[in-house]
């Protein structure tokens, strides 16, 4: 299932809407580093609210989209992991640490606001 | 009940049904929360690892019974190449794949009870349990 992608004034929202394969994750990172060139984007919110497990596969593409899509001169925003999956990646081990992160929507946006008018 | 749900692990589709059809069974035996997360994810790291490593195999999925307590058993077997050293592969961080290394020690970490067995050119078998909580 493709992940619909927003085009947000200087962002890209992409809302995740149901559980992904790992093709559609890799469709996923190939969309936006489409996108980020096109639109000269200079923020990436993707929001997991939907996503009910976080595996390793998942995260690690997740931290592979920030970084290539930051070598590209967009900040990328994770936003809407849920308690359980937050619990279940402690436990699996997994590391986002260099990813940027939000509660919700609405923060992720505060926050690449905050980090673009730093930036300029 | 007291059914096993198996599901053939071949494509990244089947990794999403493997862990579904997991949770569901989970969710039936008792399971509640954070516990059916915790399940999935580690279904799908399993799962995964077949589908990387052995190319295809399968996930059995069903109820769990043992000195009174109730949970879930998740059995995944491949004939695939086996694992040489068990030890090393369940090493955090360690991979001959495209993942975190996490994948084994990872589902350990999340399950009650784990173990392994391999043989090289037969295949390998994982066999992890957890219990309902209030009953372990």
């Amino acid at each position: 299932m493709a992940v619909p992608i927003l085009k947000q004034g200087e962002y890209l929202i992409a809302s995740i809407q149901a559980a992904l394969t790992d093709s559609d994750m890799l469709t996923l990172r190939d969309d936006l580093m489409t996108q980020v060139g096109k639109f000269r984007s200079r923020g990436i919110i993707i929001d997991v609210t939907a996503l009910d497990v976080m595996d390793s596969f998942a995260s690690r593409s997740l931290r592979n989209i920030a970084y290539m899509t930051k070598l590209r001169g967009a900040e990328t925003v994770l936003v809407g992991i849920q308690p359980e999956v937050a619990f279940a990646m402690v436990q699996l081990g997994t590391s986002l640490e260099e990813v940027n992160t939000a509660l919700d929507l609405e923060e992720g946006l505060s926050f690449l606001n905050q980090r673009i008018k730093d930036l300029r | 009940m007291e059914e096993h749900l198996v599901v053939a692990v071949r494509t990244d589709g089947d990794v999403l049904l493997a862990r579904q059809t997991g949770r569901r069974v989970a969710e039936r035996l008792g399971f509640a929360g954070s516990d059916l997360t915790v399940i999935s994810t580690a279904i799908s790291e399993l799962a995964r690892n077949i589908i990387q490593y052995a190319g295809d195999g399968e996930i059995m999925v069903g109820p769990a019974n043992e000195k009174g307590r109730t949970g879930i058993q998740v059995v995944a077997t491949d004939s695939g190449p086996g694992i040489r050293d068990i030890e090393l592969a369940m090493r955090d961080g360690y991979s001959t794949g495209v993942g975190m290394g996490l994948g084994l020690p990872g589902a350990r970490r999340l399950m009650d009870e784990f173990a392994i067995s391999s043989e090289v050119a037969k295949g390998t078998t994982v066999v992890m349990k957890k219990w309902v909580r209030g009953h372990g």
